[in-house]
């Protein structure tokens, strides 16, 4: 106790804050008329602000669904770029209402860090991008690299546990941000880069010559990504869950937002009861929201598949398939419980 | 006198009521002291309640305990053996001791840089003293953290590939992975070298000693300077060969994809500690200048009078003045390299900030963590400033 109340002195300032963040989130979004979303500070199909500084991206859009459900208003969205480093504080303290920023759920983080994850936004895994010209196929042959590296992520851990598992020498470069770490990558510092799957594939079209560099076969671990709140808030931790579970189901359904509509006033019972047209329904009032929460996602933001269509999907730049991230009921693992 | 003394004393005895004690300024001072030392208690009270508070309602993990666990990380340059099976206090060790090195090279070398450009800039030759007027105004004029990435990014990384490396003498390697150098094998016996270092730099100062009290009773020179030089190179480099020369090196080779064996500087220390050093200098030259131009022309022409040469006159007459002047500004310059060092997150070089920032993101424990970099600077500049003061004590003009 004695060493908490010294750390604790010392270190007031940074949780100066933290008294701001009271328990009821989602009456303090709606107090404020905005909600705060943590993301990243440019990962492009996740979250990455284009030259005129509009965000766009998977994790945005989660953040837009949230903004629709709670306000009918899909701007009313408030994006703050954190690293790595900063964005477990800045969640803790009160700095952002919620942490939308491909964010892997460990027990640690959802534990001792003092967070809630529940669902999963992105199935990912860790993997590593070489410069083709090494004429390297396999993570195997990397003995003696050096590996550039983003602080502080579990890519970092991932790394030295696949290393010394395998015997391999390895020599970690690592860099606070991610622009630094792979530009020193493009820059010849360091033979491989290592980060999410998707992220490899995003970033390999930054590069100067985006052909010259490869993404190797191996996975060597599981990152669900997911957004993050901070514990003791039930009724926030539900909104933010429910807005994904939403979106899934509303593909699921067959409804997106051009359809929205006329399946709000023609659908089945399921559909009603979702898009709150069924009579004297409670759903989205015992969320603590109105009872069009989900209409207002699906027509604003558009349903999960759209959404990963329009940022990540074959039609887009990165060109990252469905894979683990299809329907439960088309070979994936994105499932929902019923909304009822 | 006496009479004086009574006259002061007697309307002093008068004052018994309160009154007057509100009045008196010395109890006022202490009144107000009381209260300044109440209200800051107060707030630190305050602060920390607030904090342990929000702590448990955020259901966040506190305590020194994490220090304890395995960092699980891998840290590229270590002074000290570290492996990601090591705890989170190892790594936070190798970050201060990376620090330390980064802060002790740079002060020695900004301090050399310094001193050289300091004295250059009151040359009489014009164009020694622009050039240094020059060098001082473009590194005191860039923010530190630009003179890093610019040698980061703008002289290391532009250096060839591994592949190309840039071939040195002593078989030793340049590219932009580092300088890579034979390492130094020492083999059976080889510590009698270190023992006859320490030998010729005893021997050395007992000579010194000797040779200021001689010339003090008789007035005789010795070369105690060439003397020592002697001794300290000769000594031990007699040892090795007599041993028959106990070492072998491990010299770097190219490997599938870098240069391996031998040892090895990353960029980001280079980089770090030759920006850290260049800007620094810069400063410590204007510290040097002024110093020097402080002490009175009189004093020169007083030695030149006494017939006494302008080196020697610069040695131990302008010198040991100046550095009465120098010394406590330089204090400043040494502690803000210390703290600039830091800015070693930019480049990745694994430094007590950057450690300490992975470990924070790994335990969460933001709070700790921030205090620990506090204690560890707060104890470098506190350090840094004892030993300098010592040495501003040893140098100061004796008065007379």
């Amino acid at each position: 106790m004695k060493k908490t109340i010294l750390s604790a002195a010392i270190g007031a300032a940074v949780l100066g804050a933290a008294s701001a963040a009271s328990a009821a989130t989602l009456a303090d979004v709606k107090a404020k008329g905005v909600v705060t979303c943590g993301v990243s500070q440019g990962i492009p199909g996740f979250s990455n602000p284009n030259d005129k500084g509009d965000w766009s991206g998977i994790d945005v859009d989660y953040c837009r669904g949230i903004a629709a459900a709670v306000f009918g208003d899909p701007t009313k969205a408030k994006f703050v770029a954190l690293s790595s480093k900063d964005r477990f504080p800045a969640l803790q303290s009160g700095e952002v209402d919620v942490l939308t920023r491909n964010t892997t759920w460990t027990i640690s983080r959802d534990t001792s860090l003092g967070f809630n994850f529940r669902t999963v936004n992105y199935y990912d895994g860790q993997g590593f991008m070489v410069k083709k010209s090494l004429n390297v196929k396999s993570a195997l042959e990397l003995s003696g690299a050096a590996v550039c590296v983003q602080q502080g992520t579990t890519t970092e851990l991932n790394l030295a546990d696949y290393f010394k598992a395998n015997n391999l020498q390895y020599n970690p470069v690592v860099f606070e941000k991610e622009a630094d770490a792979t530009s020193a990558y493009d820059a010849g510092r360091c033979d491989v880069y290592t980060t999410d799957q998707s992220g490899l594939y995003a970033i390999r079209l930054k590069m100067k010559n985006p052909d010259e560099n490869m993404v190797l076969p191996e996975v060597i671990s599981k990152e669900p990504l997911g957004p993050a709140v901070r514990q003791g808030d039930d009724q926030w931790f539900d909104v933010v869950s429910w807005v994904h579970y939403a979106m899934v189901n509303a593909e699921e359904l067959g409804i997106t937002s051009k359809n929205v509509d006329e399946m709000k006033a023609s659908g089945g019972p399921d559909i009603k009861r979702m898009l709150g047209s069924e009579e004297g329904t409670k759903i989205g009032t015992d969320l603590g929201l109105t009872n069009d929460w989900a209409y207002n996602i699906i027509k604003n933001v558009g349903n999960y598949g759209e959404v990963f269509a329009r940022n990540l999907g074959p039609e887009t730049p990165i060109k990252i398939e469905r894979g683990l991230n299809a329907l439960w009921n088309k070979g994936g693992l994105q499932y929902a419980p019923p909304i009822r | 006198m006496a009479g004086f003394a009574l006259s002061l004393a007697k309307p002093e005895s008068q004052r018994s009521s309160t009154s007057s004690l509100i009045y008196d300024p010395k109890v006022r001072g202490i009144f107000y002291q009381i209260l300044t030392v109440a209200l800051v208690a107060l707030f630190v009270w305050t602060v920390t309640q607030n904090t342990i508070h929000n702590l448990e309602k955020a259901n966040i993990a506190s305590g020194f305990g994490f220090l304890e666990g395995r960092a699980g990380f891998d840290i590229a340059q270590t002074l000290v053996p570290y492996s990601s099976d090591s705890t989170y206090g190892r790594a936070l060790l190798v970050g201060l001791l990376n620090t330390l090195q980064v802060a002790f090279f740079g002060i020695i070398t900004a301090s050399i840089i310094g001193f050289v450009v300091g004295i250059a800039r009151l040359s009489k030759n014009w164009l020694i003293a622009r050039l240094a007027q020059v060098y001082v105004e473009i590194f005191r004029n860039i923010p530190p953290l630009l003179v890093i990435l610019f040698w980061y990014k703008g002289v290391i990384a532009v250096l060839p590939q591994a592949r190309d490396s840039i071939a040195l003498p002593l078989a030793s390697y340049l590219n932009n992975r580092g300088l890579f150098f034979p390492k130094a094998l020492w083999g059976n016996g080889a510590w009698m070298v270190g023992v006859a270092l320490v030998v010729a730099i005893v021997a050395s100062i007992v000579i010194f000693r000797w040779a200021r009290a001689r010339q003090a009773r008789t007035g005789q020179q010795f070369r105690s300077g060439w003397t020592a030089i002697g001794l300290i190179i000769g000594l031990p480099a007699l040892t090795f060969l007599a041993l028959g020369s106990p070492i072998s090196f491990d010299y770097p080779v190219a490997g599938r994809f870098n240069l391996t064996g031998g040892s090895t500087v990353g960029p980001e220390f280079i980089s770090l500690f030759l920006a850290l050093s260049f800007y620094t200098a810069s400063f410590i030259a204007e510290i040097v200048r002024g110093g020097i131009m402080a002490v009175a022309k009189g004093q020169t022409e007083a030695a030149s009078a006494l017939g006494l040469r302008p080196g020697v006159t610069t040695r131990l007459v302008i010198i040991p003045q100046a550095m009465r002047i120098i010394i406590p500004p330089l204090t400043s310059q040494f502690l803000n390299l210390t703290k600039n060092s830091s800015l070693a997150v930019a480049v990745g070089f694994a430094d007590v900030v950057a450690v300490g920032g992975t470990m924070l993101n790994q335990t969460g424990q933001a709070v700790e963590i921030v205090a620990l970099w506090l204690v560890i600077y707060l104890s470098l500049s506190v350090t840094t400033a004892m030993f300098m003061n010592w040495f501003n004590a040893k140098m100061a003009l004796v008065e007379r």
